[in-house]
């Protein structure tokens, strides 16, 4: 029976050809872009994130603190809720790491009395979500025994919202696609069904069931998001694997570094198909329901 | 034994029109009946009430223990799978052959292909069409394509059949075929519904007569003819 309605509607979509390959366009056209937006939200979303991992802020403890007011300034830190991770660096071990890196430096140090370190405690902070980072920064400040925080770069919190704002756009331009697609697809197929809606009176007359009769459709919608989705799958996996491989694995700047292609792009793939079929079933069964009432 | 029965019936379409009003009918089991009364006398509104194309506003039909008038637009098949429907314009599918718009019935019900094959044939034996099972339903004439479409309805075997004027599109000598072909149906215990105005048929066959005029049932005849009805 599964068989029997297979073969139909693989007979139909060719039976069909012209209106099939309307439906197949029009899927592929709408899947590319879809795909497109998948990519570069997705990899959007990997800047953040990377920017995220490299991002810490620095917490400056005055000069002449006890370890008593550092334990405290660490009850302070597990408080704060956007606080993920911290690192206890003293001055000592930072003296240390310093005469590590050079010679001259060594020199000079190792000449400095106990309590002539010039350098402070300083707490290492990894943040939840860094575009907090200013109020938290501002909270952290207002702390006894804090001299000074500093987190890096400005701009990357810029360039972080910026990524934000792009992501979001990206978004939504996916979902209003498949929106679009899902009508015109149902369109589509209500044009391929109209010229059938004869086939469907003498199958209903004839003692068909609703689900018989609307089977080979959605199986004919499957087909059409399958054939569908095959265009755009090979453009999402042979144009990103050239694309990274032409920039290198990185877009401009290094802190912009691409998604792996493996897996990525079989997973977007994935979606696509996915996306195809359910759209071209969802369509079919919509345009075929509105012949079954007779 | 009954197979129809139809109490206090009307059908008033939306456009306001009175197809029928109280109508009360019986139909025994293996009756051949013939429904005749002029254009817009309600006759094909009673053919499509029977396999429920169309819905009564009031009263009950009962055709063999199934409740039509309450039937639920997805049961509907239910209905259909006991009885065949045979029009005036064959509604057969042009792009498929005389077998495969036969065995189109039976496909349906997922039955084995042989099965199909066996009863497609025997359905075309019947109505003898036997030897243009392979030619497309263009191909045929007028008589023939309505043959084709009675094997189609009669195939599964139904205790029913429904004929709505399926004489109206051929002339006379093809038509007393098809009546030929629909005595051997109702010989082999179908019960035969059918709707007409051609005369001659009517006289021929002398067979039960249901004269409605105006949606109302005016006469109702075991051995009767059109002319003394309409006359």
């Amino acid at each position: 029976m599964i068989g029997r309605d297979i073969r139909d509607a693989i007979k139909s979509v060719f039976r069909n050809f012209s209106l099939s390959m309307a439906s197949i366009s029009c899927i592929s056209i709408t899947l590319i872009l879809v795909g497109l937006a998948i990519l570069s939200s997705y990899n959007v979303d990997h800047f953040t994130k990377l920017i995220e991992q490299d991002f810490s802020v620095f917490v400056y403890l005055d000069k002449d603190i006890t370890d008593e007011e550092i334990a405290i300034v660490e009850e302070e830190l597990k408080k704060n809720n956007n606080i993920v991770q911290y690192d206890f660096d003293s001055k000592e071990e930072i003296a240390q790491s310093m005469m590590e890196t050079s010679d001259v430096l060594r020199n000079i140090m190792e000449k400095w009395e106990e309590d002539e370190n010039p350098l402070n405690d300083v707490f290492r902070l990894k943040l939840k979500d860094i575009r907090e980072v200013k109020t938290t920064a501002q909270k952290l400040e207002k702390m006894d025994n804090v001299s000074l925080v500093d987190y890096g770069e400005k701009i990357v919190n810029n360039f972080i919202i910026a990524f934000d704002v792009i992501e979001k756009i990206l978004i939504i331009v996916v979902l209003l696609f498949i929106v679009v697609t899902a009508f015109l697809i149902a369109n589509t197929i209500k044009l391929a069904i109209f010229s059938r809606r004869r086939e469907i009176e003498i199958m209903r007359l004839v003692g068909a069931s609703n689900f018989n009769i609307e089977l080979p459709f959605i199986v004919e919608g499957l087909i059409l998001g399958i054939f569908g989705s095959i265009i755009p799958i090979i453009i999402v996996i042979y144009g990103y694997f050239s694309f990274y491989i032409k920039y290198d694995g990185q877009f401009f700047s290094p802190f912009m570094r691409l998604v792996v292609p493996e897996p990525f792009v079989y997973i977007v793939s994935l979606i696509l198909v996915s996306i195809g079929i359910i759209v071209g079933m969802m369509g079919s069964l919509r345009a075929v329901r509105k012949y079954l009432k007779i | 034994m009954e197979l129809i029965r139809i109490r206090g019936v009307e059908k008033q379409y939306k456009n306001g029109v009175t197809a029928l009003c109280n109508l009360n009918l019986s139909i025994k089991k293996g009756d051949f009946v013939f429904v005749i009364g002029a254009s817009g006398s309600g006759k094909s509104t009673l053919i499509k009430l029977l396999h429920r194309e169309e819905r009564p506003n009031k009263g009950q039909i009962i055709i063999g223990g199934i409740d039509v008038a309450k039937l639920k637009n997805g049961k509907v098949y239910k209905l259909r799978r006991k009885l065949g429907v045979v029009f005036q314009d064959f509604k057969l599918l042009p792009r498929l052959t005389v077998f495969e718009n036969v065995a189109f019935a039976l496909e349906i019900f997922g039955l084995p292909k042989d099965e199909i094959r066996d009863k497609t044939i025997k359905a075309l034996e019947l109505v003898g069409l036997k030897n243009k099972a392979k030619q497309f339903p263009n191909q045929l004439s007028g008589g023939e394509q309505q043959r084709v479409a009675i094997a189609r309805a009669i195939v599964n075997g139904p205790k029913l059949l429904l004929c709505d004027e399926p004489t109206g599109n051929l002339d006379p000598d093809t038509s007393f075929g098809i009546m030929k072909v629909l005595e051997v149906i109702n010989n082999m215990g179908t019960t035969v519904v059918m709707a007409t105005h051609d005369k001659e048929i009517v006289d021929r066959m002398k067979k039960r007569v249901i004269l409605l005029d105006e949606g109302k049932l005016i006469k109702d005849y075991a051995k009767g003819t059109y002319s003394n009805e309409v006359a």
